[in-house]
């Protein structure tokens, strides 16, 4: 049982892992193929440092993902504060259904909902396009927004509610009140709330899809673009060089998790 | 006793404000495009038109409710696994089955063209064994593949964690009360794991029913789905008051889909992630 159980699981990671690995080997390709291997070499990944689109792609990326997940935590943080204070139980449940519809709804909707409010107050300002920069912007903020929430929300309702007053008794203003004591509690829901935003802004292909303009690309848009022809090997190179990155930053993370956990276990 | 309060419910009103036009608002743009024609005149023509998409709802409701069926019976048994290997082994074994998920999509998807097609990896082993070549790309098989390929993650990481909360101390009672395995499955650990079998579900129809990228990719343009129409819609053919109600009846859809996925988890009935 036990060796059928871990052939089992064997069987499900090659299956996960299996394209991931066609797409390291073919990064290696001598030939611009992305079918035959024709040898052993390193000229795609020279080539994608010198491809203009795809640095520039990359660099949009970056700044969209940090705008976005910043503006959304900031943003989300406060909210989440601000809902949980609400006397009224209707208007807490209607501000949280809300929430919830980027998360239930499908990508495409998401996005096509958002260009068509865009392209909407494009036509009575009556712009050219009002599609760009802004617009995916706003989008992803929107998008990021409900993860935020509902990662800080659960630690607010852990935290006791008598701190803050406690604080206020002692002569704090709920300003400062706020960020020396209800921040502190809740810093590992904002952390995991930022985390998560960042790598949906990084990875979002959809929504930027149909909220985006001509004039800015990110990656995923950009990879779009070249696999409706043909897909070269320099993609294969780039995403190796993502998936290398990732991969070193949760060894990392882990390792420092793992360090801190034995520390607290021993005091 | 009067419930502390730890900030004045006003400083949510940039969010609620942001929200509502951002998130109300297109969803109002979405009805009113559906119900407008490209000169802003009412009209139920888009409404009427959706009568010659029925048959793709049914073939993407098809594919999705195929690849979700296929992704819970996988996952399932793994998360099982999972949870009787070792504490440290586990740890690893989510690390790596979300790990791909940090891949883009879109190269995940076009690399399974290298190894489906008719010159791939897979026929190109078939033919040194003299079998072959056999059409595996451009089918719905393939499209369908896709879809498990790139949502099975989000079937097995609320199913494991669901699971591995499982109070062990209760399959002990259940064997001490005469059940054998295979009565403690179904009446002990099915039972309890539903909530996350119930919201792994959503989170695998949800994507696979709207996809447009990978039935584009891997079903070559024979085999659309009702993203790809909406795609087409917005992208190529600009009709967006017809994209807008097809969007409509897809975004019905799936609040039905998942209310009725919801009264099954009588639970808190909270999204696991």
């Amino acid at each position: 049982m036990k060796t059928l159980s871990r052939l089992y699981i064997a069987l499900i990671l090659i299956f996960l892992y299996a394209p991931l690995a066609v797409m390291v080997i073919f990064s290696f390709n001598a030939s611009n193929s992305t079918s035959l291997f024709a040898g052993f070499s390193l000229r795609w990944y020279a080539e994608l440092f010198e491809s203009e689109a795809t640095l520039s792609a990359l660099k949009n990326t970056f700044i969209l993902a940090v705008l976005s997940s910043v503006i959304a935590t900031v943003l989300g943080t406060v909210a989440a504060v601000g809902i949980l204070g609400y006397k009224r139980k209707w208007t807490k449940s209607a501000v949280m259904s809300a929430t919830n519809i980027p998360m239930m709804n499908p990508d495409i909707v998401t996005g096509v909902s958002m260009m068509l409010l865009f392209v909407f107050i494009g036509k009575f300002l009556s712009l050219k396009t009002s599609l760009g920069f802004t617009t995916v912007l706003i989008a992803h903020i929107t998008f990021n927004l409900p993860y935020v929430i509902l990662s800080v929300m659960p630690k607010l309702r852990q935290m006791d509610f008598h701190l803050p007053e406690a604080a206020a008794d002692l002569g704090c203003t709920p300003f400062k009140a706020f960020f020396k004591v209800v921040l502190p509690n809740i810093s590992s829901g904002i952390v995991t709330g930022f985390i998560m935003a960042f790598t949906l802004s990084l990875d979002d292909f959809v929504i930027s899809y149909f909220t985006t303009g001509p004039d800015f690309q990110t990656l995923p848009i950009l990879i779009y673009t070249m696999t409706k022809k043909r897909v070269t090997p320099d993609m294969y190179a780039l995403s190796s060089l993502i998936f290398l990155s990732v991969l070193v930053l949760l060894i990392l993370f882990n390792v420092s998790q793992s360090k801190s956990n034995k520390r607290s276990h021993k005091n | 006793m009067k419930k502390a309060s730890i900030g004045n419910p006003f400083i949510s009103s940039p969010y609620v404000v942001w929200s509502a036009i951002f998130i109300i608002v297109p969803l109002l743009m979405v009805a009113y495009y559906s119900f407008t024609d490209a000169n802003g005149n009412f009209t139920f023509s888009n409404i009427a038109a959706l009568a010659n998409y029925k048959e793709i709802f049914l073939t993407s409701i098809g594919y999705a409710a195929v690849a979700t069926l296929i992704s819970l019976l996988i996952a399932y048994p793994l998360a099982y696994f999972m949870t009787k290997t070792k504490l440290s082994t586990q740890g690893t074994l989510m690390m790596l089955v979300m790990l791909p998920m940090w891949m883009n999509f879109l190269i995940r998807t076009y690399s399974w063209i290298t190894i489906l097609a008719n010159t791939g990896l897979i026929n190109t082993f078939l033919g040194k064994l003299g079998i072959g070549p056999l059409q595996l790309i451009n089918t719905p098989a393939a499209v369908i593949l896709g879809m498990i390929y790139n949502y099975l993650p989000y079937m097995i990481l609320p199913i494991y964690s669901v699971m591995s909360k499982l109070d062990n101390s209760l399959l002990e009672a259940a064997g001490d009360l005469g059940s054998n395995a295979l009565s403690k499955l179904s009446r002990v650990i099915l039972p309890l794991s539903m909530p996350g079998v119930i919201s792994g579900i959503t989170m695998v129809f949800v994507p696979s029913v709207s996809t447009f990228y990978i039935s584009q990719k891997l079903g070559g343009g024979k085999n659309m789905l009702i993203g790809d129409v909406i795609e087409m819609q917005f992208q190529s053919s600009y009709n967006y008051n017809l994209g807008a109600a097809l969007s409509l009846v897809l975004m019905v859809l799936i609040l039905i889909c998942v209310a009725v996925m919801n009264r099954f988890a009588d639970d808190d009935g909270g999204v696991i992630i």
